[in-house]
């Protein structure tokens, strides 16, 4: 249990900081010279495809993946530590999958048979999961958090999910900073949690006060908007313009999944 | 002219009896108006209700010459009249800074392009080009709050509403503040209990009780 919540935290920090921590305008790669548009339409591309394709192309995507991570200039070890991220997930993917679907038994454990079948299942997920995840840090983690918004609204995502995405990169640190703070206050004043009924009623007033504070949060930042002017046009300016060289790309690519797709 | 006439306002949040009435205030032009009174008498309201985020039971808000009904009236008002919000986390809602200072040009129908001269002239203006590319949440807490100046200043308002400006700034940061809106051209009304702040900033003092705005010393 202990571990399990260290892993998660692990994950939690990691995620916030990925992109608080990154560097905010693109470095000049060759990825970065593409439309965000193209970035975002070949990863939703990318993915259906990947998902699509026989176990051979699964693995050539992967690679694929891998090359344009090159491309981007991503540095390797901050690929590999988000990679791993994955594969950790994964594990329990690859422990539990043979065990419960049925098929051509491969070795028992006790009342327990393990199928062939189920591991190629879970080798169709492993691959998918790392192929995909590959391609979005190719294509999108350079990517600051404001532009990739554009980038949506320009795609004609709704803008209410769109301003959810950034509200959520700006505003994730400030909850977070005023739950620790209202938790500091909480062991300040000897609180110790254990499994009894104060502890459960103290965790619902914590929860119960950040969700209020967070309404009341959200309703300043909306006043503050409407303050300068908002009326729910904005994101609406798209700064980049679509080149030869994207439309380029974009032919390359469709080659590139379909004729992995026919292998 | 006045930049901005409040003519016996009203106000109570919904259910309960008024938090204040009769509130009249004329702002002209190099005023700097300080709104004092105890906690909870209704300071911030009074800012929200001028800026038409909260709607009055009584009485008219005025100023250039109209005067303000509905939301599309507050709408021409809030671009003479900046807001500079007490929690500066409220108001900076972008990741990062220039972002943020494009937001007001943006909505007030400004090009990509204009916005981001706007928005590069004003940090050079307030000094503080150096924070363009930030992450807005890692800044400090002096840091913000010139940020968020700048971030109402770059909509070139006539008026400045501040609340609260020196509020957990450091004797540095606020020292800065104060020289900042010193320089200031625009007429302002501030809310602040920061008493060395109103002695040098105040043109004028209005305290505010539940009946109304009394001139004060």
């Amino acid at each position: 249990m202990a571990l399990l919540l260290r892993i998660w935290r692990a994950v939690l920090v990691h995620s916030a900081s990925a992109w608080s921590g990154q560097a905010l305008s693109d470095a000049p790669s060759a990825v970065a010279r593409l439309d965000p548009r193209l970035r975002l339409v070949i990863v939703l591309g990318f993915a259906l495809g990947v998902n699509l394709a026989s176990l051979l192309a699964k693995l050539l995507m992967l690679c694929l993946a891998l090359a344009c991570c090159y491309g981007a200039k991503i540095p390797p070890r901050k690929l590999l530590r988000r990679l791993l991220l994955i594969e950790g997930f994964m594990l329990f993917v690859l422990v539990f999958l043979p065990f419960s679907v049925p098929g051509e038994p491969m070795f028992t454990l006790g009342a327990l048979s393990a199928s062939i079948e189920g591991l190629w299942q879970a080798m169709h997920i492993i691959l998918n999961a790392t192929a995909v995840v590959a391609m979005v840090l190719a294509m999108l983690a350079s990517l600051s958090a404001f532009a990739l918004a554009q980038t949506l609204a320009k795609l004609g995502a709704p803008m209410m999910l769109v301003m959810l995405m950034l509200f959520f990169v700006r505003y994730l640190e400030v909850m977070g900073t005023e739950l620790r703070r209202m938790r500091a206050s909480m062991r300040a004043r000897a609180f110790r949690p254990g499994s009894n009924r104060h502890t459960w009623r103290s965790y619902g007033h914590l929860v119960g006060m950040a969700v209020l504070r967070g309404m009341e949060r959200a309703e300043r930042v909306q006043m503050a908007m409407r303050c300068r002017g908002f009326r729910g046009e904005y994101l609406r300016n798209y700064p980049h313009v679509w080149r030869q060289l994207d439309t380029l790309v974009a032919v390359g690519m469709v080659i590139a999944m379909g004729g992995l797709l026919w292998l | 002219m006045a930049l901005i006439a409040l003519e016996g306002l009203g106000f109570g949040y919904c259910g309960r009896e008024a938090l204040f009435r009769d509130v009249s205030l004329t702002l002209d032009a190099g005023e700097r108006v300080a709104v004092l009174g105890e906690n909870g008498v209704g300071k911030t309201t009074l800012l929200h209700v001028i800026m038409g985020l909260r709607v009055a039971r009584s009485g008219r808000v005025c100023g250039f010459g109209e005067s303000y009904q509905s939301e599309d009236d507050f709408m021409r008002l809030r671009q003479r009249v900046g807001y500079v919000f007490q929690d500066p986390d409220d108001q900076l809602f972008c990741p990062t800074v220039i972002e943020d200072l494009c937001f007001g040009p943006l909505n007030l129908g400004h090009s990509h392009e204009q916005a981001l001269q706007q928005a590069e002239d004003i940090l050079a203006r307030l000094e503080i080009a150096h924070l363009r590319d930030r992450v807005s949440h890692q800044l400090s807490g002096g840091q913000k709050r010139l940020v968020t100046l700048a971030s109402v200043l770059v909509m070139q308002p006539e008026v400045l509403l501040l609340d609260e400006p020196s509020n957990a700034l450091d004797r540095g940061s606020r020292e800065r503040l104060i020289e900042t809106l010193l320089a200031l051209p625009q007429a302002m009304i501030l809310v602040s209990h920061d008493d060395d702040l109103v002695d040098r900033l105040a043109t004028r003092r209005v305290r505010l009780a539940s009946d109304g705005l009394h001139e004060a010393m």
